[in-house]
């Protein structure tokens, strides 16, 4: 998996005004902060903070993040407050949430 | 815990184009309208927005021509007769009696039932996927994944990016993330662009869609970004995430040709087939389904009305056939009429005089949708590039592998037994990623047409849901909820 440390990813589109001041909210995922605009999908704030996977598969243990991206593929998993396979890519940031990346089926409980 | 359920004149699941138009014309009409969405903002793929915290002066310029979705969501914003449910699934519906029945799961976890005589089905399209060796590597994205992240979240999928595939889409991907700072090492598309010839005249009537589509190419051609038919990602490379990949020059049907290959490092990939509907509530309430033709997709069969098998369910947009949103605008239209008519807000006469111009555009919609669909259509030579240990089946890690031994040694010669036998579509995605694939390979490996497409598309759970959910009794329905 990698550690979030590539280049951010916000999109910079000349026409359509979207300041680089914005409000944001930060989350911590497997005990690191993450910063995210406020309203975004986890799958866009993890994306953005350059890491592309957050979860191994069951059988193989190979690394998966976002494919799809609106909420069909369920590869984009993610454990939230201990809450396993929840899709990413669906759930937006809650500041202060605490994320964790998945390993197989996740389990449950903290 | 008893549930009482809430009882709604008209209910419209989906709220992109189709939903949004279906809504509006209803509602204008008298008709009192649920609308239910499971996005936290309105407008679908399609006109898919940023966060409503994001502040952004022209939100439009993310969008070709955001205009008509403006204006359809101004209009359902400020409709008194609207009620819009957002960030809710539809997890299951049935049919009782005269009246259908939705299940719905809101975003906290917590469910609500909803009744209705009259529902009208918005639900969309999702990318269609085709297996190729490496396309699990992090870092490949189907290309409305991509568009996705930067509509909605303001994100680009990678800084290194090839978009790949076959179909219009392609190109207001790849134009979309050039003009938002991701540099876009070329477009490949499959198709053959000679195969537009036989479809001139459907060009020439529809002059609009060529302006579109140069629009695009001039964006592009400003970022210089290169833009090739006739070609295909073959194959995606890396470990543990995509680091590059190779492209390769294709015959007619398809597959790779000897010379001509290239490979590009990138940090992602970005990959579309066009679009496979969303039927599934539509079989859960026993309308009747077709596959396509062409591209081979389950479609809900309706007039052009939008009229089912199904009295009490109407359909309208991509679920009747992949056609754009201009297209799912009109059906939207024309189903909010039909709809309106069944609550007794039109006569036969008004509905048939306010159909006319709109059944008119539909067909010249639908023309040029079958024409786009002929052009960029999949040819079998896909098939060509998988290894034995390609992955199939993402959420069960199948392979292509596999899936030949099931079928030559286990004698598996419908979807189903290929399901039972390899556990191809029985991960959490329920066969949505690959169960057009699934069927196309099936029927290449035993040289027999796959015939149960429509059953490996029935989900009579759309969604997860916990347990607690199904537990429940059954509401009781309380007179005093209509909406």
């Amino acid at each position: 998996m990698t550690d979030g440390t590539g280049e951010p990813l916000r999109a910079r589109h000349p026409g359509a005004g979207v300041p680089d001041d914005q409000p944001m909210v930060t989350f911590t995922f497997d005990g690191e902060p993450v910063q995210a605009l406020a309203g975004q999908s986890l799958g866009g704030a993890l994306i953005a903070s350059g890491r592309r996977s957050w979860r191994t598969t069951r059988r193989q243990g190979r690394p998966r993040g976002l494919f799809c991206g609106i909420g069909v593929c369920f590869d984009c998993l993610v454990s939230i407050g201990g809450r396993p396979n929840q899709r990413a890519c669906l759930v937006t940031v809650v500041p202060g949430a605490d994320i964790e990346s998945q390993d197989g089926p996740g389990g449950y409980g903290g | 815990m008893v549930r009482v359920a809430t009882v709604a004149e008209l209910v419209v699941v989906g709220g992109g184009p189709a939903g949004l138009a279906a809504a509006t014309t209803a509602a204008d009409l008298g008709c009192s309208v649920v609308l239910v969405d499971s996005a936290a903002r309105l407008g679908g793929q399609y006109y898919r927005q940023l966060p409503a915290q994001v502040a952004v002066a022209d939100p439009g310029a993310l969008h070709h021509d955001f205009r008509p979705g403006a204006e359809l969501l101004d209009r359902v914003r400020a409709h008194p007769a609207i009620r819009v449910y957002s960030s809710t699934t539809v997890w299951a519906a049935h049919r009782d009696g005269d009246q259908v029945e939705l299940q719905l799961l809101y975003a906290d976890g917590s469910c609500a039932v909803l009744r209705t005589r009259t529902v009208v089905l918005a639900t969309g399209a999702y990318d269609r996927s085709l297996p190729f060796p490496g396309w699990t590597l992090p870092g490949v994205v189907t290309a409305g994944g991509a568009q996705a992240l930067l509509k909605g979240q303001y994100v680009l999928a990678g800084r290194r990016v090839v978009v790949a595939g076959s179909g219009p889409f392609l190109l207001p991907v790849a134009a979309g993330l050039a003009e938002s700072g991701a540099e876009v090492l070329g477009v490949f598309d499959a198709s053959t662009p000679a195969r537009w010839a036989r479809h001139a005249g459907t060009v020439a009537r529809t002059p609009g869609k060529l302006g579109e589509a140069a629009d695009y190419l001039q964006t592009l051609r400003q970022h210089r970004v290169p833009v090739r038919f006739g070609r295909a990602v073959t194959r995606a490379h890396g470990g543990p995430e995509l680091r590059a990949v190779t492209v390769s020059r294709l015959d007619r049907r398809w597959r790779p040709r000897s010379a001509g290959e290239q490979r590009i490092e990138v940090d992602a990939l970005a990959v579309g087939w066009g679009f496979t509907p969303n039927v599934e509530l539509a079989i859960a309430l026993g309308v009747p389904t077709a596959v396509d033709p062409v591209d081979g997709s389950v479609l809900a069969r309706a007039d052009p009305q939008g009229c089912t098998a199904v009295p009490t369910v109407l359909v309208a947009g991509e679920i009747t056939g992949v056609g754009g949103s201009a297209l799912a605008t009109t059906e939207g239209r024309l189903a909010g009429l039909a709809a309106a008519r069944r609550c007794g807000r039109l006569t036969a006469e008004q509905l048939a005089r306010q159909s006319s111009p709109l059944r008119r555009r539909r067909l010249r919609e639908v023309r040029f949708a079958r024409a786009l669909l002929d052009v960029y259509a999949v040819q079998p030579g896909w098939m060509s590039w998988l290894r034995d240990d390609t992955v199939l089946c993402r959420c069960e890690e199948v392979t292509i592998g596999c899936v030949d031994a099931v079928v030559h040694d286990l004698g598996a010669t419908d979807l189903r037994s290929l399901k039972l036998l390899s556990r191809v579509g029985m991960g959490m995605c329920q066969g949505r990623v690959c169960g057009q694939a699934a069927g196309c390979l099936l029927a290449a490996r035993t040289g027999r047409p796959v015939l149960d497409l429509a059953g490996f598309s029935a989900r009579p759970l759309a969604v997860p849901v916990p347990l607690g959910v199904l537990a429940d009794e059954p509401p009781s329905v309380d007179g005093s909820g209509d909406v």
